[in-house]
């Protein structure tokens, strides 16, 4: 049984292969404008890495904020459903998921089984998700991938109290003009996203283990502030940024 | 699809128009015919300025007609221009635009003679009033009803009462008659009589699959809002009642799939109501009941029929949205047992603070008490830039796949 989850979000576009519930192949890359493109080069992508054609594959399922432009997907689910079910399948033990995107945040509570019993998603604001950190990134003149290491040389975090992204990257660009040190400022924007994603997932029952998913669990800075909320039993999956497209591939297996 | 329940327009609407296209003719030309016109908050005392032959306007039923008529935006950005905050509820800034001459879906409002203002609803309405009042320079009348927290004391009820009579007082005095009390018991006798059936109206959605859904009662609600203590009102409801217990025999419903039943806290959304109720529709997802059409006949269990008079003050005070957290927890619980409900929908409106606040204690005494998942979306009762299609169709979504799951 050979299946494909394909997973949409706003900023990077994720497929992944299962065969028989075991992970064959993945891709990601960046979603762009446009979408149609996005999801067909990632799906030949990762087709092309299993030694596979799109034919080949029995049942195909696509999630995220672009779920709907893949006209070959046999089954649109939304990115919570699948999140819970890739959490499920890679550690089946897990009870909460974290999931920090490109433009939102999610927690959700899970059955044994992988069934959601609850979610909360961060409001309308962008605080709180990947692309918080990328505005920061910008305004540091920093590369993105490089903020996880800077911060841990912090010596004093600052505190960043602004609850809007843009007001919050005017909050930097004043902190840089005081003279506060990068890695102290990197280091406040870690803790303020944590603080934030940490109060959105208190409305739920957070019940462990808490396994964190999305892009931004790359970041050992987030994870580590994270870490400081929730204690050291939070998950990283080696899997985390494609936990989404992998729940699609899952479900698909299951639903064929 | 079940193909023995079919889905029918409700034939009773077509009255509504022509209903409220009266009511509002009558009191444009109200100056004619020597009457007055008062404009009151949506949950204050109408009776009186029934039986005083005073015609009310609600501009928080205008506000309503505005969203609908998805002007929330323009009037409110107006607003904003005249200098009130964004932040402020969106149904005052939109009537302050509109009576500072930007055109509203009927022009503007009939001008007011007076101001009727109770804070049961709100204390946004206080200051509002206010500002109408000084704009157009009318007197005004603050009907204050104490938060019932935990109970109505006798002291909150004594407090309540004495102000109708000062209510009394200023009515005669800008209508420069006596208030005749026999009327006043006549009115009271139809607005209960009026509440009763909206009460039985919306009761009918306890039948699966529901011969309406949340989405009608937010239509039909104009009535009992405007035109309660009267006639029209009593007898446009009569014919909404048999209507609906027809369409019950005959198998006509909201949603002929109808799989899961679900409860609304909250306004409705009313520049996407049509878009709520199709997305719903299409997922076998029925709105049987809410928290806010049924507001509405809340406090009827605290009106004594026979002495209306003496029952003003519990059923201004005691209403659902003028009680602490934990009586408004157990309405919904009953409401969920009631209607047989399988999730709960809360809108956390920008707009309505007394309502939007506590729903996040409140899903977490439901979520312990009943295990019914509740869903809680962020948007404005009339500002369509609270509103994200794209986050709130995925929240939607999520929900009713854990529905289906």
């Amino acid at each position: 049984m050979l299946t494909a989850g394909i997973d949409i979000g706003s900023t990077t576009v994720k497929c992944a292969i299962l065969k028989d519930n075991e992970i064959v192949a993945t891709a990601i890359d960046f979603t762009g404008y446009n979408v149609k493109k996005a999801w067909q080069n990632i799906l030949s992508k990762a087709l092309d890495k299993a030694k596979l054609s799109t034919n080949q594959i029995d049942n195909i399922i696509s999630t995220g904020y672009g779920r709907d432009s893949v006209d070959i997907a046999n089954k649109k689910i939304t990115e919570i459903t699948c999140h819970a079910a890739g959490a499920h399948f890679l550690e089946p033990g897990v009870r909460t998921v974290i999931d920090i995107g490109g433009q939102d945040s999610k927690a959700i509570s899970l059955a044994e089984d992988g069934r959601v019993i609850d979610f909360v998603m961060n409001d309308k604001c962008a605080a709180g998700t990947g692309r918080f950190l990328e505005v920061m990134a910008r305004a540091m003149e920093v590369d993105l991938d490089k903020f996880g290491e800077l911060s841990m040389v912090a010596r004093e975090p600052v505190k960043i109290s602004s609850l809007c992204t843009v007001f919050a990257e005017s909050e930097v660009i004043s902190m840089i003009s005081q003279g506060k040190s990068r890695e102290d400022i990197i280091a406040g924007i870690h803790r303020s996203i944590a603080t934030r994603v940490y109060s959105m997932a208190s409305r739920l029952d957070i019940r462990s283990p808490i396994m964190l998913t999305g892009g931004v669990a790359k970041n050992i800075g987030v994870v580590n502030a994270l870490k400081e909320k929730l204690g050291d039993n939070l998950i990283i999956n080696p899997y985390a940024q494609l936990n989404g497209a992998i729940g699609a591939a899952y479900l698909a297996q299951r639903q064929s | 699809m079940n193909m023995e329940y079919k889905k029918e327009p409700i034939k009773t609407k077509s009255k509504m128009k022509e209903i409220m296209t009266n009511y509002f003719l009558e009191a444009f030309d109200a100056k004619n015919k020597g009457k007055k016109v008062a404009w009151i908050t949506s949950g204050g005392p109408v009776e009186p300025l029934i039986a005083m032959d005073i015609i009310p306007i609600y501009p928080e039923n205008h506000g309503a007609m505005i969203g609908a008529s998805k002007l929330g935006e323009k009037l409110v950005s107006y607003a904003e221009g005249l200098g009130y905050s964004c932040d402020l509820c969106s149904y005052a800034t939109a009537d302050i635009a509109c009576s500072r001459g930007e055109k509203g879906p009927i022009g503007h409002l009939p001008e007011p003679d007076m101001l009727i203002c109770c804070n049961n609803i709100c204390s946004t309405v206080v200051k509002w009033y206010e500002i109408q009042a000084r704009y157009f320079n009318v007197p005004l009348f603050i009907l204050d009803t104490p938060m019932c927290h935990t109970n109505f004391t006798e002291d909150t009820k004594e407090y309540v009462r004495r102000q109708f009579d000062e209510l009394f007082l200023f009515l005669e005095t800008v209508c420069k008659k006596k208030m005749d009390f026999d009327r006043l018991e006549e009115v009271g006798r139809l607005s209960v009589q009026a509440q009763k059936l909206w009460q039985e109206i919306l009761d009918t959605t306890t039948h699966s699959p529901a011969p309406m859904s949340a989405f009608d009662a937010f239509f039909h609600l104009a009535l009992i809002v405007t035109l309660r203590g009267t006639e029209i009102c009593v007898n446009y409801y009569r014919e909404l009642l048999e209507e609906m217990k027809d369409r019950i025999k005959n198998k006509i419903c909201a949603v002929p799939n109808e799989k899961y039943r679900v409860l609304w806290d909250n306004l409705p959304i009313w520049y996407k109501t049509k878009w709520l109720s199709e997305k719903f529709a299409e997922r076998d997802v029925c709105l049987v009941a809410d928290t806010y059409t049924s507001a509405w006949c809340s406090s009827l269990r605290y009106i004594d029929e026979n002495d209306f008079l003496g029952s003003l003050a519990p059923a201004y005070t005691r209403i659902y949205l003028n009680q602490g957290i934990d009586t408004m927890a157990n309405e919904i619980i009953k409401m969920i047992d009631k209607y047989k409900v399988h999730g709960i929908i809360m809108h956390s409106n920008r707009s309505c603070k007394p309502y939007s606040f506590g729903q996040y204690d409140i899903q977490k005494i439901i979520r312990n008490k009943t295990k019914v998942p509740v869903l809680i979306i962020e948007a404005d009762m009339l500002d369509q830039r609270s509103f994200s299609d794209a986050q709130i169709e995925s929240r939607i979504d999520a929900f009713c796949e854990l529905l289906h799951s």
